[in-house]
Parts: structure tokens; sequence; C-alpha cells
């Protein structure tokens, strides 16, 4: 049995490795004692805390490889990569890195380069950062569990040629991107092998290319982000048991301009999205078994297009409003289905007052199936011949497929 | 003040005495107002507008129109004894069908956006809707003109307005499809759109595509059209194509007004 003292200072010793307070504070400034983050990281330990003072910081690519730092700059020290590397690199585990400005990869077409790269590294958190004019803006590889939080990323220099992607997950599971601002650069948000991450509340707009792109990245959620003005859009493809839901996809026009690509997506949900003003809303390409209920589609060009081998998709308590076509489809039978969604071209009408339209709607109009195969034939939209046409087809349907029609079309807009 | 305005001077008076001329204004004041009503927004109200001036306001330019002339046949024939220029007698008589008949329109449908500070409606969009109207107003009322002029019977007049209604409205682009669906190998875009230049319905409805439809009018036919259509050198072609449209049945009407035995 032990005396009481030496109890005593063992405990006390035990305390002391164990405080927080034990971690020390290292702080950078120029011209001081440690005049770069280089020279911190040095005589750094896990756990430490390292305050970067306002300045410009010219260092060669600076490499995080203690366990448990916190980095945190105070009025935005600007770190540059000089416009050839590779700004900053986190390679261990729990290291956070805040208020910092990162810029100046530079591009090259050999190395992705980044403003900052996490590399094998498990539960970063990367918040409050300014990440401007670098090739790629934030990149994860092979990390599990990271938070990127309330970042600026912006590259408006380059073309799509020139810059990588702003916020870019390869490889790295669990991952949270929240409340993020991208503008610019070449795809806004990108995950590639990346399971089971988020991104919600970020605002993406005017990228070259996809505003949200992900590939083979299944159990993901993505709600309450904005997407707009971007060059293609929104793609995502490849991954099941996606839920996208509450997202506002606005303003992608052009010919391959999609506001929601879905190829190969599978068993996920589509909820809740508000998809205003694109060339075309969402477009189904070999998606199947997906939810899609309580959108709404306003004014785009094609509200929703379905390919042939869309299957099994469900439709229901949508709001179609101001599109120029409600459904298109190049097939001539499809097994996704339509109901209780609301149409403004609907003329139908509600004897029984149960709010739901006594005769059947079909959003498929003749017309659209027309230009799907006679492209030309887009110059004749809003002609009143056309609309004698559909109103034709819509009486004696002959040529649009049966099975795209919603029985029960809502009399009154669903609630947003 | 001169002959001819004093001619458009009654044309005028006597057209707004007339109850069809405040109908045909009322109906658009109130369609307008309603699609304001039940709509909302500003961008919806003008795409319901185009389905509705593509059909309204050809058929009403051209019938009546066409009316107006048989029914001021006498006057016409009175005015002729005194010393008054044909021409001047045929100019006024002219403008006061076209003039009405575009005012009409324009005060119509332009006051319910005025009222409503455009409801998200562009300014260029309403302007273009209406410059279009009022173009395609009077292009119709210069054909019911030149109709009326070159058939004596009045029957037969009105029922070739009519015919040209049907076919400016539905058999043209019925021909367009035709094409677009039988030559479907070829490139087809620039025939089709010299083609739509040809008519003035076409020429109204292209002009405010450009403005209402931007998503849709994607891909390789979409940019063409609006290239042609939408940019500062085709709505210059496309206006002056409109104007040929006004200009020419209005030589014709004019010179059988000249040359014929009243």
């Amino acid at each position: 049995m032990m005396q009481a003292p030496v109890r005593s200072a063992v405990l006390l010793a035990a305390l002391a490795v164990a405080r927080p307070g034990a971690a020390t504070e290292i702080v950078v400034a120029p011209g001081s004692a440690v005049p770069t983050l280089a020279a911190a990281l040095a005589r750094a330990k896990p756990g430490d805390r390292i305050v970067v003072q306002a300045g410009r910081y010219a260092e060669p690519t600076i490499t995080v490889s203690v366990p448990r730092l916190v980095i945190e700059g105070r009025g935005w020290p600007e770190f540059t990569g000089s416009g050839n590397h590779t700004v900053l690199i986190v390679a261990a585990d729990s290291v956070t890195v805040r208020g910092l400005a990162l810029t100046g990869s530079g591009f090259a077409a050999t190395d992705d380069r980044a403003g900052l790269l996490v590399r094998d590294a498990r539960d970063c958190v990367i918040e409050q950062n300014r990440v401007y004019e670098n090739a790629f803006g934030i990149y994860l590889s092979r990390s599990v569990g990271c938070l990127v939080r309330d970042n600026q990323v912006e590259a408006t220099r380059g073309n799509e040629f020139t810059t990588g992607n702003a916020i870019h997950l390869w490889y790295s599971p669990a991952t949270r991107v929240v409340r993020n601002h991208v503008r610019g650069h070449r795809d806004g948000i990108y995950f590639e092998f990346s399971a089971s991450s988020a991104a919600e509340e970020n605002e993406v707009i005017a990228v070259t290319r996809y505003g949200l792109h992900f590939m083979y990245s299944d159990s993901c959620r993505y709600e309450n982000n904005t997407f707009t003005g971007n060059g293609a859009g929104v793609t995502v493809m490849y991954s099941h048991h996606v839920v996208i839901r509450g997202n506002r996809f606005t303003d992608a026009v052009g010919p391959a301009a999609y506001g929601l690509l879905l190829k190969e997506i599978i068993d996920g949900e589509v909820s809740g999205n508000d998809f205003t003003g694109n060339t075309v809303g969402v477009s189904l390409d070999g998606a199947m078994r997906l939810d899609i209920r309580g959108n709404a589609f306003t004014r785009n060009g094609f509200a929703v297009r379905v390919s042939g081998s869309a299957g099994d998709n469900r439709f229901t308590g949508n709001r179609f409003a101001g599109n120029a076509f409600d459904v298109v489809t190049s097939a001539k039978f499809s097994t996704s289905t339509f109901d209780r969604n609301w149409w403004d071209n609907y003329r139908g009408y509600d004897l029984d007052r149960d709010g739901i339209g006594d005769v059947p709607f079909r959003p498929v109009r003749l017309f659209g199936l027309v230009i799907e195969q006679h492209p030309p034939a887009l110059l004749l939209l809003r002609s009143p011949l056309v609309g004698i046409l559909d109103t034709v087809e819509r009486v004696m349907p002959v040529l649009t497929p049966n099975t795209l029609v919603d029985e029960h079309p809502l009399m009154h807009p669903p609630r947003e | 003040m001169s002959t001819t305005s004093t001619v458009l001077d009654s044309g005028i008076r006597e057209l707004a005495r007339n109850r069809w001329m405040l109908a045909y204004a009322t109906g658009f004041f109130v369609l307008t107002e309603s699609l304001f009503w039940f709509q909302g927004t500003g961008p919806q109200v003008l795409l319901s507008l185009l389905n509705v001036l593509l059909l309204v306001i050809p058929l009403v330019s051209l019938v009546f129109g066409a009316m107006y002339i048989y029914s001021s046949r006498e006057f016409i024939e009175l005015l002729l004894a005194q010393p008054i220029a044909r021409r001047d007698l045929f100019l006024g008589h002219f403008m006061g069908l076209a003039l009405p008949l575009a005012g009409a329109f324009a005060v119509g449908a332009g006051l319910p956006f005025a009222l409503h500070a455009g409801a998200g409606a562009g300014f260029g969009g309403v302007a273009v809707l209406l410059s279009a109207g009022i173009g395609l107003s009077v292009a119709c009322a210069a054909i019911a003109v030149a109709i009326a002029l070159y058939s004596d019977d009045r029957l037969r007049g009105v029922g070739m307005a009519i015919g040209a209604w049907l076919l400016l409205t539905v058999l043209y682009d019925a021909g367009l499809l035709a094409i677009a669906v039988s030559f479907d190998a070829w490139p087809l875009e620039k025939p089709m759109i010299a083609l739509m230049m040809a008519n003035p319905v076409d020429i109204a409805r292209g002009l405010v595509l450009t403005q209402l439809d931007a998503p849709a009018m994607m891909g390789y036919t979409g940019a063409l059209f609006r290239r042609s259509f939408g940019s500062a050198l085709g709505t210059v072609i496309a206006a002056t194509a409109l104007a040929i449209w006004i200009a020419a049945p209005f030589a014709i009407a004019g010179r059988r007004f000249r040359r014929r035995d009243f």
C-alpha cells in the first residue's frame, strides 16, 4: 500500500500530463523568434496550439505531421504557394486549421496542387479559411471523418482546364462539408469514393463546370445547398442510397447544362428541392428506384427528362409551373411513375372536391416527343399549331407513352 | 390640317365610337388583368398572353379590318366625289384602322403591366411583346385592306380574311413541322428560320420567345434561334421582315385603291 503523499504526487503528475492547459501555445509572427509556420511546427508537440499573426508568409510547402495541433490565424495571415506548389498539407490526425488565407498554389498538369491538402488523416477540422486562386481549393485525400466548414473558396481566373475543384474529396468517407462559399474553380464540391459523407448549406456559384459532382459515393447526404449559375449545373453518378434534400438548383443554362443530372443513381431520395430556370431541371439517366417528391420545378426549359434506361422512379407531390416542357422522354415505355403532383398545365376538374383532379394528366406533350426526335422542330415552340396538336393528343393519346400518366393530379399546389 | 389627318381623324372617331374596338381593348385588359390575378408572376402572364396574341390579333385585325373597309365603302365613294387626293384618302383610312387596332392591344395588354409594375416581368420582355403585337396588328390590318380592296364580294372577302388567318397562324406552321419531320437528315435550322421570317405571326412569336423561353432555347437549334431573333442584328432583321409585311400589303392595297374604279 502506497503512502498518501506519494499517491498524491503520482496523481498530480498524471493530471499535469492530461490537463489540456499543459499544451503550449506557439505564436508565429513575421520578424519574431518564430517567423514561419514551418519553424513553429518543428518545435510543436501533439496537442499544441499555434497562433499565426497577420502577415504574408511565403514558405515552401508546409506539412503538418504532428497530431492534435490547432493552427489558428489572427487577422487572416496569408500563405502563398508562390505559384508553384501546394500551400499547406495536413498529414496528421485531429488537426484543426482555422482562420488562414491560403493562395497561389499555381496550376500544373502533372500534379494536383491545392491550397490545403489533407492526406491520410483522421478527424481534421478545416474552418473559416479563405482559400483563393489555387488549382484545387481544399483537397481531402484518403482521410476519414473530417469537417470542412465556413470556408470561402474562390478561383475565378482560370478556366475549366487550368483550375481544379474547390472542395475535393478522394477516398475520404464520413466527411462533412458545411456552409462553405464557393465561386469559380472547375467543380464546386466533388466527392469520389467518399461514402457516408454530407454536404450541407453550401453555396456554389458560377463554377465553370459542375456545382456538385460526385461518383461512387454511397449513402451520402446533400441538404440545403444552393447551386446557381454553374456552367454545367450539377451532375451526380454511380452511387446508391444518396439523399438530395432541400437544395436550390437554379440557372444552369446551356446545351449540356442540367439543374440535376442523375446518372446511375439508385435507391435514393430527391425531395424538397427547388429547380428554377434551368435548361433541364432533372435528368434521369439510368437512375433507378428514386423517390422524387415535394420538389418545385419552375420556369425550366424541360422540367424532367426521363431516359429510356431509367426505371421505377416515383414522382409524387412535386410542383410544376411555367416550364416549357414538364416531362420529356425518349422512351416508348416507362416504368417511372407520376402520382399526386401539381401541374400548372392541368385543365381537369374536381367534382367531388377532394383536391384531386377527376381526369388523369399526361405530362408528356406530343411536341416534346417530336423535338426529341426532330430537334429543328423546337422552332415551333408556343405556336398555336403545337397547342392544337398537344390538345388533340391529350384527348386521344396515340403516340405519348401510356404509362406516363398522373392518375391523381392535385388541384392545388402542395405546400413547400 | 392636312387631308390625310382629317380623314384619319374621322376614321379614328368612328372607330372610337365603335363598340367592337372598345370591347377589343377591354377584352385584352380583362384577360391580362385576370392572368395577373390567377398566375401572379409577370413572366407567366407574358407567356399566356403570347398564346392569345398569336391567335386573336391576326383574327381580329384580318376579319375586322376587311369588314371595316367594306362598311366604309359608301363613305369612301362619297369622299371620292370631293376634291381629295386618293393617296390621302387611302392613308387616312388605313391609319384610321391600323392605329386603333394596335392602340387597343397596346393599351389593353400594356396597362395591367404598368399597374402591376411588371410583377417580375422584365421591361425588355414586356416591350418586345407589345411591339410584336403592335407590328402584327398593323401587318394584318394591311393584309385585310388589300384583301377587301381586291375582292368586291363582301362575303368572299371576309372568307379570304379568315382563310388568311388560318394560313398564317396554323397551316404555315404545319408546313414547317412537316418539313422538320420529313427532312430529318438535313441541316434544317437555317432554312426553317428563314421560312419563319416569311410569316408575320412566326416573326412575332420568335421575337417574344427569345425573351421568355431562354432556358428551353438551347442546343444547336436553340442557339441558332437565339442568334437569329435574340441578338441585336437578329432583332433588326426580324423587325425589318415584319416591316416588309406591313409595307408590301400596304403598297399593294394603295396601288389598287388609286387605280380602282369605285
